[in-house]
């Protein structure tokens, strides 16, 4: 039997792929990566393309697309933890510029200090609704 | 007493209200079921860049030291992550989630923080904060459904850059746990300094990796990863504890509303046989005086 690895791609929002492998092959940032089992350890970014994994057993190969992420690579294991979204230093700057921005725009009320008093009032009322409706609910059984 | 024809508006008004919310009831019901999937769903990615950052804190890299890692004695800036819902109608879960937001700023204000900024997500944080005069530095809100990293990246980005750029000393984060069905928890933690009790024991071996390009970059890298990570798990969180709130809200507004029917009901009964034995009564003495 051949030299297995465990490989595990996993996405922020879900698991894509979980099993032995015999190898891997990933776009790393200086270059194609070949993984095969007993790699010495190895921490890297990766590029946004196509991760080929040859599972165990099987002749046919997995093909998964991700949008860049790191990996991690330890003698018998591989994890890839995959971005959902294409980052970039530039890309991410621009939402946070963009979300600073709407933020700005939504603050015309730019009073420093916290009206505890008003907020506090708010949320006695929100709180005396519920309560109301608990007593209410009770009174009804 | 009411007349008949009022009582009958009513127990139809009221009917058609249980209708809605019985629909109400039944959509969450079934959203509940993909949210709580999608929050499952999250877990894997957090656990494996947690033990990565776990294993990366216990490496000796370089003398470089992250600032994500660096604790201040001193608090005296503090950002605040506010987790909570689009839409309401889902019991007391933002009221509760803002109620402990507020207690720990004024906490904050007594100990002497001077600058406090807040993140929200979600429209019903957002429009508290602002409406307290809070300094909301950015937000995220229409999230819809499916909570999605990339809505999130900016509005994070913007408290990761001022506490990196030593404008904040810590960053925590409010949001929904969900327990069960039936319960969910607001919760707040620290977010930044990153606490070594919250990245956990790292395994005992003590790997040296190699690093491509550079230690110093896929650290960056990883621990603004793991940091987004903590965020869109809370996210994915809150989004599950708001369809059950929502869903055990809207089956006690549906019991209500039947309770209000059969009381009215009741009365609208009692009325028309009032009616009846009136009008009998004076038929009856009618044709006596006849």
């Amino acid at each position: 039997m051949a030299m297995t690895v465990h490989v595990d791609i996993v996405s922020a929002e879900e698991q894509i792929f979980s099993g032995l492998a015999e190898f891997v092959v990933l776009p790393g940032e200086s270059g194609e990566l070949g993984i095969l089992p007993g790699h010495t350890p190895l921490l890297t970014r990766i590029r946004p393309g196509a991760v080929r994994v040859k599972p165990q057993n099987e002749a046919q190969e997995e093909l998964v697309f991700v949008a860049g992420g790191l990996l991690e690579v330890q003698p018998s294991l591989v994890t890839v933890l995959a971005d959902t979204a294409i980052r970039g230093k530039d890309l991410d700057e621009a939402k946070a510029m963009e979300a600073k921005k709407k933020a700005e725009e939504a603050l015309t009320n730019k009073s420093a200090s916290i009206d505890y008093a008003k907020a506090q009032a708010e949320l006695a009322e929100a709180i005396a609704q519920l309560a109301a409706i608990q007593k209410l609910r009770k009174r009804g059984h | 007493m009411a007349g008949g024809r009022e009582i009958r508006n009513k127990i139809k008004s009221v009917q058609n209200t249980k209708k809605i919310t019985k629909a109400m009831e039944m959509v969450a019901a079934s959203k509940m079921r993909k949210a709580q999937d999608r929050m499952r769903g999250a877990r894997p990615y957090a656990e494996k860049i947690r033990r990565l950052a776990a294993n990366l804190s216990q490496a000796n890299i370089t003398d470089y030291k992250h600032p994500f890692l660096v604790a201040t004695d001193k608090v005296s800036r503090v950002g605040l992550i506010v987790v909570t819902t689009d839409k309401g109608l889902c019991g007391g879960l933002n009221t509760n989630i803002l109620r402990i937001s507020l207690n720990a700023l004024r906490d904050f204000e007594r100990k002497g923080v001077t600058d406090i900024r807040v993140t929200c997500i979600g429209t019903k944080g957002f429009g508290f904060m602002q409406r307290m005069g809070a300094k909301v530095v950015s937000h995220a809100t229409q999230l819809g459904d499916t909570p999605h990293l990339e809505k999130l990246i900016g509005p994070v980005k913007v408290m990761l850059d001022a506490f990196q750029a030593g404008e904040l000393d810590a960053v925590y984060l409010a949001y929904s746990r969900f327990i069960n069905t039936m319960k969910q928890e607001p919760m707040m933690e620290q977010l930044l300094p990153l606490s070594g009790e919250r990245l956990g024991a790292a395994s005992d071996h003590h790997w040296d990796y190699m690093y491509e390009p550079d230690a110093q970059v896929v650290v960056d890298d990883l621990l603004v990863r793991y940091v987004e990570a903590l965020v869109y798990q809370a996210v994915a969180e809150n989004m599950a504890s708001e369809q059950s709130a929502r869903m055990v809200a809207m089956k006690s507004a549906s019991d209500n509303a039947g309770n209000v029917i059969k009381e009215l009901t009741l009365v609208y009964n009692k009325t028309r046989q009032a009616a009846i034995t009136k009008e009998l009564s004076e038929i009856v003495s009618g044709a006596a005086a006849v």
